[in-house]
């Protein structure tokens, strides 16, 4: 196995679009982490985030293979120093009393914060680089973690390039 | 600005588009485009099958460089296209499927007929289209003809949805098609350090092969390949596709390479030390191993799709654009290279492992396709079906024109031969189409004679009759120790047939009546003929490289076969004086 490698792609933002794309990483068989889509500053692009497990000859299969979809308009493979990548994480962590107070400094550490509480549980949220949302994680196992999710990267291009 | 129906506008479209023939079945979710057909100047051809439509449109396209037209109802229309449209696309060939659909109004509700065509067909198209509003009927047409015949070239499929055929809309035609996510793709710029780069390995060389595929033919590079070869003095190798691109009358031909290429040619590329690949894509049957295939060559790789390269090799020197463009480019900077040597050793390989067969007391297929071969000296239309007979066309048969042989490589679809060549014969009127198949293959879509009989088609069915899927029994013997698991038919009377679809048919059992029948077939003007061959039940093709096996563990050498009674063969059975020195 590769690496991750992190593809941006512009898509026309029209229906059917993402089943070509689905269908397209099903059938040639391409591993994917993650997958992000949605609209962007001109309503009728949309741009996806694609991370990728590939070696470079992979990799450059993907690229070529995406490029080939009528409605991709644009690929381009993000290296790591060209782009700002984040994700999403929610995730229901179990607090009761006294532990509260034991959350509040690592929220603090990952400039996290609660989105919405009870008295057994809350629901913390974080956004960052995938490897920090991964160390808060565990950093919450402590606690007991009743659900989660997160976005995939999604990635913008830093200015100028 | 008057209206007109969405199918109105379709039509119109179509004939702007160049449609003379379209190739189809109606029913419930197409009426609206038939009857909008049927008041039009384009000539519509009901097919037995859909199926059939979607290979006639196929062989169309193949045949005359246009694109093909096939239509369909919903549903099992549509499904059935299915495999026609994906043997197409595995060739790149340009054609354009209208399929019915049930009205938007109940899309996605099971309605009677429907199906999901655009999911079904999203790996085997090159894009597809549901029109949802008949004001986007034109410029969809527009699109789909431009993204079908443009780049490399692939099927497209539009979906009609009753009501886009039958509600109103101005017509507004758009002279200029603009899709942002094809602008490249429809034509790659060449860039000149990629050629640059590629002529200097050229220029290095001693022993080189070009090694072509269909992409010369769909780009029309023909001449300019004769001309790098001539320049270069280089020797041409063909995938099966690429067979037609260069003629095999030419000195400089190496004939076919890849699991059922000859001897020398196989020989040739794993000693060249450059290969040049042009339009092509090293399929697996090509290469057979890929860290084998060409091991000592350095690799150019010229390509309008940038996918296909480095796909299964790895190769030196991509280039990627239009074949066309490309070599114009290559030919302003190639120099003529001293291969005098390289070219004499071929020679010697080719005396040395000719393609060679045994005589058998039955009639023997490729005795058959060397006589075709002969009387129709390389000039015709040939559509083959899938198997042991399409390899001996390749072999055997002289191709000397690009656009003669018609044959579904990719997808290696049974029962392509008959419908593709009547969509040639549409396409080519005037000239001789022949279809060599087997009765495996044939059975699959014979039906169709239906068809070319009541269009009086004078296309020649030449059935090697051997009573089994010939290379299923082949592998069978070969790998699987004898067993031969369902490769048995039931004998078939391919004379009754014949007749019954109101086609000549004549039977031939004997080696003295083959060139006859041959010549008898080509005499008639005013119908199909089909022959039926009883050839050797279990004669093998060979040579063979075993999949995934390197070339040098080749089966049915012509060592091997020559202890056995193996003698060296031409391709024509009179060879001209060209052909002898090409052992074409």
């Amino acid at each position: 196995m590769g690496e991750k490698h992190t593809i941006t792609c512009l898509v026309e933002n029209h229906f059917g679009v993402l089943a070509r794309i689905a269908g397209l990483i099903s059938a040639r068989a391409f591993n994917i982490d993650s997958l992000t889509v949605s609209a962007t500053e001109d309503p009728t692009i949309s741009r996806m985030t694609i991370v990728v497990d590939a070696d470079a000859a992979k990799l450059e299969q993907v690229q070529a293979q995406l490029g080939r979809l009528i409605d991709v308009i644009e690929v381009k493979e993000l290296k790591d120093a060209d782009f700002v990548g984040r994700d999403l994480l929610l995730v229901r962590v179990v607090v009761n009393g006294a532990k509260r107070s034991q959350l509040e400094p690592i929220l603090q550490r990952f400039g996290a914060k609660i989105a919405e509480g009870d008295e057994s549980s809350v629901v913390v949220e974080a956004v960052g680089k995938s490897r920090a949302l991964d160390e808060l994680i565990e950093a919450l196992r402590a606690f007991g973690i009743k659900k989660l999710v997160r976005t995939g990267r999604t990635a913008l291009e830093r200015s100028d390039k | 600005m008057p209206k007109m129906k969405g199918a109105q506008i379709l039509i119109e479209c179509l004939q702007r588009e160049g449609v003379d023939v379209a190739f189809g079945i109606p029913g419930g979710a197409n009426l609206p485009t038939f009857d909008a057909l049927y008041q039009s100047k384009i000539k519509v051809i009901l097919t037995v099958h859909e199926q059939g439509a979607a290979h006639m449109a196929d062989g169309y396209a193949r045949a005359s460089g246009k694109v093909g037209v096939c239509l369909a109802t919903s549903g099992p229309g549509a499904t059935n296209l299915v495999t026609g449209i994906a043997t197409a696309y595995m060739d790149s060939i340009p054609i354009v499927a209208l399929t019915g659909q049930v009205r938007t109004s109940v899309i996605g509700n099971d309605a009677f007929q429907e199906a999901d065509t655009i999911g079904i067909t999203r790996s085997v198209t090159k894009h597809s289209y549901l029109v949802k509003d008949p004001r986007d009927m034109a410029r969809v047409v527009r699109e789909a003809f431009y993204i079908a015949r443009t780049g490399r070239p692939g099927p497209v499929l539009i979906d009609l949805p009753v009501d886009a055929t039958v509600n109103e809309a101005e017509f507004v035609y758009p002279e200029q098609v603009d899709v942002r996510g094809y602008r490249v793709q429809a034509a790659p710029p060449v860039n000149p350090e990629q050629v640059r780069a590629a002529a200097e390995a050229i220029a290095k060389s001693k022993q080189p092969v070009i090694y072509v595929g269909a992409g010369v033919i769909h780009s029309g590079a023909a001449p300019e390949l004769l001309q790098l070869a001539k320049t270069l003095n280089a020797p041409v190798t063909t995938s099966l596709l690429g067979l037609g691109a260069f003629p095999e009358s030419d000195a400089l031909s190496l004939g076919m390479l890849g699991m059922h290429g000859f001897e020398y040619t196989n020989l040739a590329v794993a000693e060249c030390d450059l290969l040049i690949g042009i339009g092509a894509r090293f399929d697996d049957r090509v290469t057979g191993k890929p860290d084998e295939f060409a091991k000592k060559a350095k690799k150019i790789h010229i390509d309008v799709d940038p996918s296909s390269i480095n796909k299964t090799v790895q190769v030196d020197f991509p280039v990627v654009g239009d074949v066309k463009d490309v070599l114009r480019a290559l030919l302003k900077l190639a120099k003529p290279l001293d291969t005098s040597a390289w070219l004499t050793a071929l020679a010697d390989m080719k005396r040395k492992y000719p393609l060679t067969y045994r005589e058998k007391s039955r009639l023997l297929p490729q005795y058959i396709i060397q006589q075709i071969s002969d009387a129709t000296k390389g000039d015709a239309v040939v559509a083959t079906g899938v198997g042991q007979h399409q390899m001996w066309a390749a072999q055997y048969y002289q191709f000397n024109h690009p656009r003669s042989l018609i044959t579904s490589g990719g997808l290696g679809t049974m029962g392509f031969g008959l419908p593709a060549a009547i969509g040639a014969q549409f396409g080519c009127p005037k000239a001789v189409v022949w279809d060599i198949d087997g009765d495996g293959s044939f059975s699959m879509t014979s039906q169709e004679l239906a068809t070319a009989s009541k269009h009086r088609l004078p296309i020649k069915v030449a059935v090697m009759n051997n009573e089994f899927h010939g290379m299923v029994r082949q592998w069978q013997d070969q790998f699987y120790e004898g067993r031969y698991a369902q490769s048995t038919l039931n004998p078939i009377d391919f004379v009754k047939l014949a007749e019954a679809y109101g086609c000549v048919g004549v039977r031939v059992e004997q080696k003295d009546d083959v060139r006859p029948a041959i010549d008898r077939a080509m005499r008639v003007t005013d119908r199909p003929t089909v022959i039926d061959f009883l050839v050797e039940k279990k004669e093998d093709c060979w040579p063979m490289i075993a999949p995934g096996k390197p070339h040098h563990q080749m089966l049915g050498t012509y060592e091997m076969l020559s202890k056995d009674g193996g003698v060296p063969q031409h391709r024509r059975a009179t060879p001209d004086e060209e052909s002898k020195l090409s052992l074409g």
